[in-house]
């Protein structure tokens, strides 16, 4: 797979005259996997819903290989080969696991494709191939609405691997884990991470290090500081912005 | 398909709501027949009982098109009234140019309200209509043209939930409004009425009524048919999805603009077939069909009988009305009452309606 | 004896113009000659202004003023007494005059004209305006001097037009102009129709003429400008006061409550009820409008906390299910007030402070009940902004709805907000029906026709910001106004709601959206 550039350069977003984003430029390069700190209201999310076409960018540029992501639909977008995961995990309560994965399957997305669509043998076995890796196998036939909260988070993992995106966007990914789970994640986002871009927000630095990547540290909308962990973690203005309130 | 699918494995319970949904069926195409019986006959079936199961089998297409946008998609019209009635006044418009010069003033072309308003030629919006399958077209034409429009309009703009119901239901105000005046050059008040016949027969035999009530019948299960084939596919699901977290559904890359604007147009013409349908039944249509209470009536029937599920809406468009009937009769004050109280009841009691009771732990 | 009589009219009518009475008195000697010395007279007496003028003439004119020598007597039913003097008199011996057809057509612009300074202004107004439709140059002086003693704007203006009316009938060019001039300054429809007259009528102030219509089609649209405003303005407010409780209830809670427009309802038979209670305690009757406010508040506010605390709060989080079942309720209440009360109109008597009509600049009429309509919807926002920003309620109100479990652990009893919060957006909607009263019809489904229209004004102002109420109702009032001449009151309306799907396609979030994130 031919990768592509996430490119966000003097990207600047206001709600009301305060500034969720502040002239804030990053760049992901194809395969790269990037996590993202920062404290509360630093502007991690609202980057996320810029880069996904949520959020319109007041000013700056959001590019994505060739394509600007500021004119297009988050429907556009995602069929780009970008895919999200919600900090609060967000599955089709109403559907069953099978279903919920045959939903983000790549397939033609339009109403009447969808209408004439069946579900052919290789589907079938992508589909249960990725419900065995995020182990719900056991759950196929269960509605959505059952599961646990981990099983929710690894489901909509799952939905994302489905989408076989170039870039993944994961927002805390962990959050209201038990250590286990946060193990048991860490390891399935290392192993899909493979040649795609990987985005991940998150609070818990513990969780950052086992990662082992780049961290960018968002501070009131706008970048702080770029590195390794142990960089970082360093950086006289990040102890000040992370000890200092 | 598999286990897995929307569709678990046959309960008992399915099955038997199965053979009673054919069973009554077979039981609604006899009627006519049993209309023939010698009026002594035990087996007897009265006129108004015929004329009025063939209302209620319209109202029952009506209620399908409603879950179909408002079980599956999460849309709830207030205004599908409104594409009844457009289909309804499509038919009507060519069932009033089939009278000719039998009406009272007997113009050969113009329909009596045209001449008695001073008209002296057939507006543009009338030509074609002597046709039957034009009339038709249109009945299903311009509710789907309404609906594109509105929801094209609603859709694109993530107009949701409850701002989009009161903007469906502007919709029917404001048709209202506009078909009760007389310069639209659709009969205003009084509509169309004194229909002479359709398709050759006169309106008023007993073979043309029931031909009538089996055409509505047959689009009653043709319709079934069709929702039930669109809510198993993947579309249905998508549906389902968008009902349930519509943003979502967004980033997995489904376009939920035109999802719904599919769904919302394809229930817009249903309805206006079933309008089509009621109009030569009952032999009268005016403006008073685009009130909103008509809509907001038939989304109650839905809700009584389980949306998101076809046989409930259906189930729920005879009973209600059933009960309308038989209430009006004896106590006719007291109805407004029942139908407000049913508003309050199955919303707080039976948030899945009467199928829901049924089909516990389906979900 | 005339020296006599002479005397004690000095003495009796001290306060009027010397002139004036000798032209009267002097004018009398010829009612008792011949029809040609009649008609003279009666000329003469018109024109001397003085007040007992009236009474006479019309007494010659019904057949009523009799002659005995020297003496004239008027006779009424009660009694008979002197012309000039006014004293009880007895009628034996005397005669009543006769009169032939010029000593008509003389009476009756005689006493045209000297109604024109009847102490009565009813008399006076009505005076005007036939001299106008009879204008004459002959009427010159005595509008002259009517205006000089005119001091009621209405009649003033009435006897302006005339004077301008009859100054074109003049031969003299020079008044012409004067009338002219006056017609430019007047500004009215009946001006401009005089100077169209003029125009062909004296062809020779063509110029003159042309530059008095411009200025009065200047004039006269300023004025139908303010009057589309006026109207607009009369309208956004009763949308006004209709949508207020629906921004608290659907704008501040999020609860959607088709029902509303049945507490307004309400809030009108209340004012029914409160009237009627009224009507047998005279002091009490005019103040039975205001009464009937907290009335209403209450009644409606009371529904709102029952239909909350009962019914609408196990629906939270369901807005659909809340609107189908709101929706019930409200045919519920209908169908109730329709038995209880009746399905006809009921009316509502305005109370005599409320009645009547202002003139504004620009020549403006304004019904005073619609102004107190729109003062009314005013300060009932004021209120209501007041209520939520300064109070300790409205304090707890906006802490439960930006944040119920905070607001829950800071020892707020939420589902006490609740109640309150609805029971205010409701008992708003009853003081709407209490102004509704006044401008509309009392019936069942009074709240129908307000429902749809208040969800406009709302979700077009920004749900959740008053202000947007306020700037919505008003625009929408004035726009739906500003059409109605083009296109009539239906299509209007229809024009507004495609409009306003037009608009929310550019502002999802309408005129003032809610701040920051919180919002999406």
């Amino acid at each position: 797979m031919k990768g592509n550039q996430l490119y966000l350069d003097g990207v600047t977003v206001m709600f009301d005259g305060f500034r969720a984003l502040n002239n804030l430029s990053i760049i992901v390069e194809p395969g790269e996997m990037r996590a993202v700190i920062g404290p509360n209201g630093a502007g991690k999310t609202t980057m996320m819903d810029v880069i996904t076409g949520k959020t319109r960018p007041t000013k700056g540029t959001v590019r994505f290989g060739d394509h600007d992501l500021t004119r297009m639909d988050e429907a556009a977008i995602a069929n780009l080969g970008i895919g999200r995961k919600f900090q609060k995990p967000t599955v089709f309560d109403a559907l069953t696991v099978f279903e919920n994965l045959e939903l983000a399957l790549k397939a033609p997305r339009g109403p009447f494709a969808c209408l004439r669509w069946a579900l052919g043998g290789a589907a079938r076995s992508r589909i249960e191939q990725v419900q065995d890796e995020i182990g719900l196998t056991a759950r196929a036939g269960d509605r959505a609405a059952i599961l646990s909260h981990g099983q929710r988070q690894w489901l909509e993992i799952g939905m994302l691997l489905m989408q076989d995106p170039q870039l993944l966007l994961v927002d805390e990914p962990v959050a209201g884990m038990t250590d286990q789970e946060t193990e048991h994640t860490a390891a399935l986002l290392r192993r899909i991470a493979g040649e795609r871009s990987v985005v991940v927000v998150e609070h818990d630095l513990e969780f950052v290090r086992a990662l082992g990547q780049k961290v960018t540290v968002l501070h009131e909308g706008t970048m702080l500081s770029e590195g390794a962990i142990d960089h970082v973690q360093n950086d006289p203005r990040v102890i000040e912005v992370y000890l200092g309130r | 398909m598999s286990a897995t699918l929307a569709d678990p494995a046959p309960s008992r319970l399915r099955l038997g709501l199965r053979a009673a949904t054919i069973a009554v069926v077979i039981a609604l195409a006899a009627m006519p027949l049993l209309n023939r019986l010698p009026v002594d006959s035990a087996f007897h079936v009265s006129d108004f009982l015929v004329s009025i199961t063939g209302k209620w089998i319209c109202y029952a297409i009506l209620a399908l098109a409603i879950d179909l946008a408002w079980g599956y998609a999460g849309l709830l019209s207030l205004g599908h009234g409104a594409f009844f009635a457009l289909g309804g006044y499509a038919i009507g418009m060519h069932l009033m140019r089939l009278i000719g010069p039998r009406g009272s003033y007997g113009h050969p072309v113009l329909p009596d309200f045209m001449v008695f308003l001073g008209y002296t030629e057939l507006p543009f919006f009338w030509w074609g209509f002597q046709s039957f399958p034009y009339a038709l077209f249109m009945a299903l034409f311009i509710p789907g043209l309404l609906a594109g429009i509105v929801g094209f309009l609603a859709f694109r703009s993530r107009i949701t939930g409850v701002y989009f119901s009161i903007i469906t239901q502007a919709m029917t105000y404001a048709l209202m409004l506009a078909f009760f005046r007389n310069d639209m050059g659709l009969g205003g008040n009084n509509g169309f009425t004194d229909f002479k016949e359709l398709l050759g027969q006169p309106l008023n035999t007993a073979l043309a009524r029931s031909s009538l009530f089996y055409a509505a019948l047959l689009s009653l299960v043709g319709v079934y048919f069709l929702c039930a084939y669109i809510t198993r596919s993947k579309l249905g699901r998508v549906l389902i999805a968008i009902r349930d977290a519509e943003s979502r559904v967004r980033f997995l890359g489904y376009s939920v603009t035109q999802a719904k604007l599919f769904v919302f147009v394809l229930s817009g013409m249903i309805a206006g077939l079933a309008g089509a349908l009621y109009v030569p039944l009952v032999g009268i249509i005016n403006p008073g069909e685009f009130a909103p209470t008509n809509s907001i009536e038939a989304v109650i029937w839905v809700a009584v009988g389980g949306r998101g599920t076809l046989i409930g809406a259906a189930l729920g468009a005879f009973s209600v009305n059933a009960i309308k009937t038989w209430l009006t009769s004896v106590a006719p004050d007291l109805w407004l009452f029942a139908l407000g109280g049913l508003f309050v009841a199955v919303t707080l009691l039976l948030p899945r309606g009467l199928l829901g009771l049924v089909r516990k732990g389906d979900r | 004896m005339m020296r006599f009589l002479f005397a004690c009219l000095v003495v009796l009518s001290f306060a009027l113009p010397a002139r004036a009475q000798d032209a009267f008195t002097a004018a009398l000697p010829g009612l008792f000659g011949g029809f040609n010395d009649i008609a003279t007279s009666v000329d003469q007496l018109a024109n001397a202004g003085d007040p007992r003028a009236l009474p006479l003439l019309r007494a010659l004119s019904d057949g009523r003023l009799l002659k005995r020598e020297t003496t004239l007597l008027i006779r009424s039913d009660a009694a008979t007494t002197d012309a000039v003097t006014g004293a009880a008199a007895d009628a034996a011996g005397a005669e009543a005059i006769r009169l032939n057809n010029r000593v008509r057509v003389a009476l009756r612009g005689a006493i045209g004209r000297l109604a024109l300074v009847s102490p009565d202004a009813t008399e006076r107004a009505a005076a005007a305006e036939a001299v106008y439709r009879s204008r004459s140059a002959e009427n010159i002086p005595i509008l002259e001097a009517a205006l000089a003693r005119e001091s009621v704007p209405r009649i003033r203006a009435q006897m302006e037009l005339s004077l301008a009316a009859s100054r074109l009938m003049a031969s003299d060019p020079g008044v012409q102009r004067q009338g002219i001039a006056a017609l430019a300054n007047a500004g009215t429809e009946n001006a401009r129709a005089l100077l169209l007259e003029a125009r062909n009528n004296t062809p020779a102030l063509a110029d003159e003429v042309n530059a008095a219509l411009v200025a009065v089609d200047r004039a006269l649209a300023i004025r139908r400008a303010a009057e589309t405003l006026y109207q607009g303005l009369s309208l956004g407010s009763v949308l006004l006061l209709a949508a207020l409780g629906l921004a608290v209830t659907f704008g501040v809670m999020g609860v959607i409550n088709m029902a509303h427009g049945e507490f307004v309802m309400l809030g009108a038979y209340a004012t029914v009820i409160v009237q009627d209670l009224c009507k047998d305690i005279p002091w009490l009757q005019p103040w039975s409008l205001p009464l009937a406010v907290p009335a209403a508040f209450l009644v409606a506010g009371l529904a709102g906390a029952l239909l909350e605390r009962g019914l609408i709060r196990h629906l939270y989080g369901r807005p659909l299910e809340t609107l189908l079942m709101t929706f019930g309720v409200g045919m519920i209440l209908q169908q109730a007030v329709r038995l209880a009360f009746g399905a006809q109109n009921r009316e509502v008597i305005s109370p005599a402070w409320m009645q009547g009509t202002l003139e504004m600049p620009f020549g403006l009429m304004v019904t005073q009940n619609r102004l107190w309509v729109i003062v009314f919807s005013l300060v009932v926002l004021g209120l209501t902004i007041a209520a939520i920003r300064y109070t300790r309620f409205g304090l707890e109100m906006r802490a439960v709805t930006q944040n119920r479990r905070i607001a829950a652990t800071m020892g707020i009893r939420t589902g006490r907000v609740d109640a309150l919060t609805f029971a205010f957006g409701s008992g708003i909607a009853g003081m709407a029906g209490v102004a509704l009263s006044q401008i509309d019809n009392v019936s069942p489904n009074l709240g129908t026709g307000y429902i749809i229209d208040s969800f406009m004004v709302v979700v077009f102002g920004g749900v959740g910001s008053l202000a947007g109420t306020l700037v919505g109702a008003l625009s929408l009032g004035v726009v739906n106004k500003l059409l109605e001449p083009w296109a009539g009151a239906v299509l209007a309306k229809v024009a507004v709601l495609v409009g306003l799907m037009l608009f929310i396609q550019r502002r999802p979030r309408g005129l003032f959206p809610q701040k920051g994130r919180a919002a999406s």
